[in-house]
């Protein structure tokens, strides 16, 4: 199998794999970063968001073939002061109910505030409504990305 | 009819352990004595009953009860520079087990060990309140986790109906005060004085007469030495620091930042990781195979036929889904091979008039035969079968060993995946080890065990651990869905244009036979109704259907709400004085508190003043498991699609243990109800599920959720469970809104809108 050189948290990683695996995949198995989750493999519930040269991507979409020397950032690379005020946020609204897509929520929600820092509820319903949240969190998700915005 | 299998009979067992203590008081509904002495019989022959909690005596956990041995999942290299790094201070820290449920460390941590499954309705959150508050600790301090399964520390662990919350708040007060006192007791002895002179404030004894104290990390390892008070006393109510008040859930951060454990993210040294081929026709079964392609597949490293279908492991999943893609399977076209969507509904329709009463009052038939022709109605209803689809697709991590098994799965029943696994590999269960993660979502897809076996029976073949994994497609196909369902329900309206009779034909798979197919309209029907009949048929097919958040109630509340609130615009008359006019005559003894709900939610919700222009509101009110919740929705439609812009929900479950717990479930169930209203639906064609992912199954989205505004209503009635009871009230206080609005009753879900 191909190797690729890719860079993930500002790390370079060598990975053996086929061309057309999934970055989603490279990252959980081979890289041990499972903090991206597996919803569905077809870019319909974005519990896999990353961010690729600075702004969401797929995982799931995205072959390892394709990533190059593009910088991937998992939850897990996420700088702390973009972290750590959406975490204390969803703590604070109560936001996780399974969790299982939060940290997927988590990356839209850190790419939204670095290109929009004071979002509108408009802003904030364009940006999150591709992650998908099984158990219904959606507003909560609402009010904490602005109380996070409010306290950057 | 369907003989149900042996997994069925052992869930029907934990439920009706679980239910049968409440079950008389819900029978206490207006039905006749053959159905109370039928469905009591029939749950009590399978169960017995028995307390679902082992009793605050258990002796202290074994030092066994270790975190599981995983590799460390995080190789992540340390970001450069920019992260505050608290230095770890450099104490060793020693864990004490003072009873199964409680662990106290050196360094005062807490950690409470909570054998109810958490699968997002925050039980790990409101069962700690419960211990804690006996206990007497700082809430701060306090951790919880899932143990591993152990039927002889916490009894038969199945978390379903609802019941966490309920059947806990006096066993686990029990717990909490036991361990409270053993540390008391602890203390008692080292010092040589009374127990009764001792005290506890937030982890700490004291001894006031000798100016003493000691910290509960100090006193664990003696106090799990001693046995535990037979009858622990229980603090007043009145005296509660914890339990009442708003909390957050715990694991909220970890759950946020990535770091949370799920099955799925379990991996173990030697594990291979595999996809399933199964039946694309519900099922069928493997005919022949040919695996030369797949084994040639890079990575894969074995294909074994397994219950369910050929298990194709490898190094990791792509790898293994690659695997599956070149495998050739034929497969028998199964038992369902002739059904469809289509042809089920005209099945169903077939049967309407051969159910089984369940209710038989007075006589309706000749009550609806006299009304004049525009004082009745009769109306078909018609639910599909809807699927789960938890975020985190099935999975389970198995390690089938010579003389042991160790399994790694978010299951809603850790007791029987013990027992199936033990049946399985033949090794006894003391040896089946069960660790239980966090569960990324379960709304009684986790229930069953099926996604569990698959991986014990993939590991046992392979000798190797297995972690299995469904694809989304899988988990959407794999069946136990809720039941497809179709209704008649015929009534009529007295000469004042008040309902007064009404015969509800029932055609649905039995869960647990009649109790959950006729749930909420049998049983939980709060109305008075002198005439009424309610008929349960099951159409005898071998879907494989099981317990859907809330179950019965969510398809019967639907057809029970709309069809009064059809009732009443027949009558002329206001949707919330019908019911609340039915309440107030009913016999039922939850009615008064459903017309406090109703009123509490129309008031808010401004019921009795116009919506804004284009919008309507309907209204609908279900007790499902003992839990009360009245919903308001504000609609408007636009082109045939429906938008729902607020929800107003009124929430009363006896009393409130986390506040913010049942907010949250209350948000959620409405979310759920909601999706499953607009979108939710699987067809079959010749036997297989047609949708298979979020494309074809749609799921709510931000931008269509409701504002959603929600009270709680302490009634003091006894204590109820909040995971499930907010989902069947939304589907008919939503069409109620759309029938305000456009004058079209919606009879068949997901919704859709004549233009």
């Amino acid at each position: 199998m191909p190797v690729y050189q890719i860079n993930v948290n500002g790390q370079p990683r060598e990975v053996d794999a086929p061309a057309e695996m999934p970055l989603l995949w490279v990252l959980r198995d081979l890289l041990n970063l499972t903090g991206t989750k597996y919803g569905c493999g077809i870019g319909q519930c974005r519990a896999c968001t990353v961010h690729v040269n600075g702004t969401t991507a797929y995982a799931c979409q995205m072959p390892v073939s394709s990533v190059g020397s593009s910088p991937v950032v998992t939850i897990e690379g996420l700088a702390p002061e973009q972290k750590e005020p959406l975490v204390a946020a969803w703590e604070e609204e109560d936001v996780p109910q399974c969790g299982y897509c939060q940290p997927g929520q988590i990356m839209s929600a850190a790419a939204l505030i670095a290109r929009t820092p004071r979002p509108t509820d408009a802003d904030i319903d364009t940006a999150m409504s591709p992650n998908l949240c099984r158990c219904g969190t959606y507003n909560r998700i609402r009010r904490a990305i602005h109380r996070a915005a409010e306290g950057v | 009819m369907k003989t149900p299998s042996k997994s069925q009979l052992l869930l029907a067992q934990r439920f009706s352990e679980r239910f049968s203590e409440r079950f008389s008081e819900r029978l206490g509904i207006g039905q006749n004595k053959s159905m109370q002495r039928r469905v009591f019989l029939k749950l009590s022959g399978v169960g017995g009953l028995a307390l679902g909690w082992a009793c605050a005596s258990d002796k202290p956990a074994p030092a066994g009860a270790e975190p599981p041995a995983m590799m460390n999942p995080d190789e992540l290299p340390e970001p450069e520079g920019e992260v505050p790094v608290e230095p770890e201070p450099e104490v060793e820290v020693t864990q004490y087990d003072v009873s199964a449920y409680v662990r106290i460390g050196s360094d005062e941590s807490v950690t409470l060990y909570n054998s109810q499954s958490d699968m997002g309705q925050g039980v790990l959150t409101s069962l700690s309140m419960l211990i804690a508050e006996e206990l007497d600790v700082d809430w701060e301090k306090v951790r919880a986790e899932h143990p591993i399964a152990s039927q002889e520390k916490y009894g038969n662990q199945f978390t379903a109906g609802s019941n966490s919350v309920s059947g806990a708040f006096m066993a686990l007060r029990q717990t909490g005060a036991a361990a409270r006192q053993m540390l008391i007791a602890a203390a008692a002895q080292r010092w040589d004085v009374p127990a009764a002179a001792c005290r506890t404030e937030l982890g700490v004894v004291f001894h006031d007469a000798s100016e003493r104290s000691a910290t509960y990390g100090e006193l664990a390892e003696l106090a799990g030495t001693l046995n535990p008070p037979q009858n622990p006393t229980l603090k007043s109510q009145s005296d509660f620091r914890i339990i009442g008040t708003p909390r957050h859930q715990i694991n909220a951060r970890q759950k946020a930042d990535g770091t949370a454990q799920y099955s799925i993210d379990v991996k173990v040294e030697g594990m291979l990781v595999g996809v399933v081929a199964r039946s694309p026709a519900l099922g069928g079964s493997v005919v022949s195979f040919d695996d030369t392609a797949a084994r040639l597949v890079p990575g894969v490293q074995d294909v074994v036929q397994i219950p369910s279908g050929m298990a194709v492991l490898a190094d990791h999943y792509w790898n293994a889904l690659k695997g599956r893609d070149a495998l050739q399977v034929e497969w028998t076209a199964g038992p369902n091979a002739q059904l469809s969507t289509a042809s089920l509904r005209t099945d169903m329709m077939g049967q309407m008039d051969q159910g089984m009463n369940n209710v038989n009052q007075g006589d309706p038939e000749q009550v609806i035969a006299d009304a004049a022709v525009d004082r009745r109605l009769d109306s078909i209803y018609e639910l599909p079968y809807p699927a789960h689809a938890p975020m985190e697709p099935l999975n389970a991590v198995a390690d089938v060993r010579a003389d042991s098994v160790e399994i790694w799965a978010g299951t809603q029943g850790p007791t029987a995946v013990v027992n199936d696994a033990a049946e399985a590999t033949g090794i006894a269960r003391d040896r089946v080890t069960l660790h239980v993660p966090l569960l990324g979502g379960g709304f009684g897809r986790r229930a069953t065990n099926d996604y569990v076996m698959d991986a014990v029976h993939a590991s046992r073949l392979a000798g190797r651990p297995v972690k299995i994994i469904h694809t989304r497609e899988d988990d959407m196909r794999s069946g136990f869905y809720r039941p497809m369902n179709s209704n008649r329900i015929q009534g009529a309206l007295d000469a004042d244009g008040w309902p007064n009779a009404w015969i509800h034909n029932i055609v649905v798979q039995g869960i647990f036979g009649a109790f959950f197919a006729v749930e909420g309209s049998a049983t939980n029907f709060p109305y008075a109704m002198p005439d009424r009949r309610v008929t349960w048929r099951d159409p005898g097919v071998d879907i494989p259907v099981f317990t859907w958040r809330s179950v019965g109630a969510s398809h019967n509340a639907f057809v029970v709400e709309s069809f009064l609130d059809e009732l009443a615009a027949l009558g002329g008359k206001d949707p919330l004085d019908v019911r609340l006019r039915l309440l107030e005559q009913s016999a039922n003894p939850n009615a008064a508190r459903q017309a406090v709900a109703l009123q509490n939610v129309a008031e808010r919700s401004g019921w009795r003043t116009a919506a804004s222009e284009g919008r309507a509101r309907g209204i609908a009110v279900h007790q499902t498991f003992g839990t009360i919740v009245a919903e308001v929705a504000e609609v408007s439609v636009e082109a045939g699609q429906v938008r729902v812009h607020r929800v107003w929900a009124t929430v009363d479950c006896g009393r409130a243990v986390n506040p913010r717990g049942i907010e949250a479930q209350a948000e959620g169930g409405i979310i759920y109800g909601l999706t499953a209203a607009l979108y939710g639906q699987i067809d079959l064609e010749a036997g297989r599920p047609v949708q298979g992912n979020f494309d074809t199954y749609r799921l709510l989205r931000m931008n269509e959720s409701p504002e959603i505004d929600v009270a709680i209503i302490e009634s003091g009635a006894n204590i109820t469970g909040m995971g499930e009871p907010a989902v069947p009230p939304i589907a008919p206080a939503v069409c109620n809104a759309i029938f305000a609005l456009t004058g079209q009753r919606i009879r068949r879900l997901p919704i859709q809108i004549e233009v």
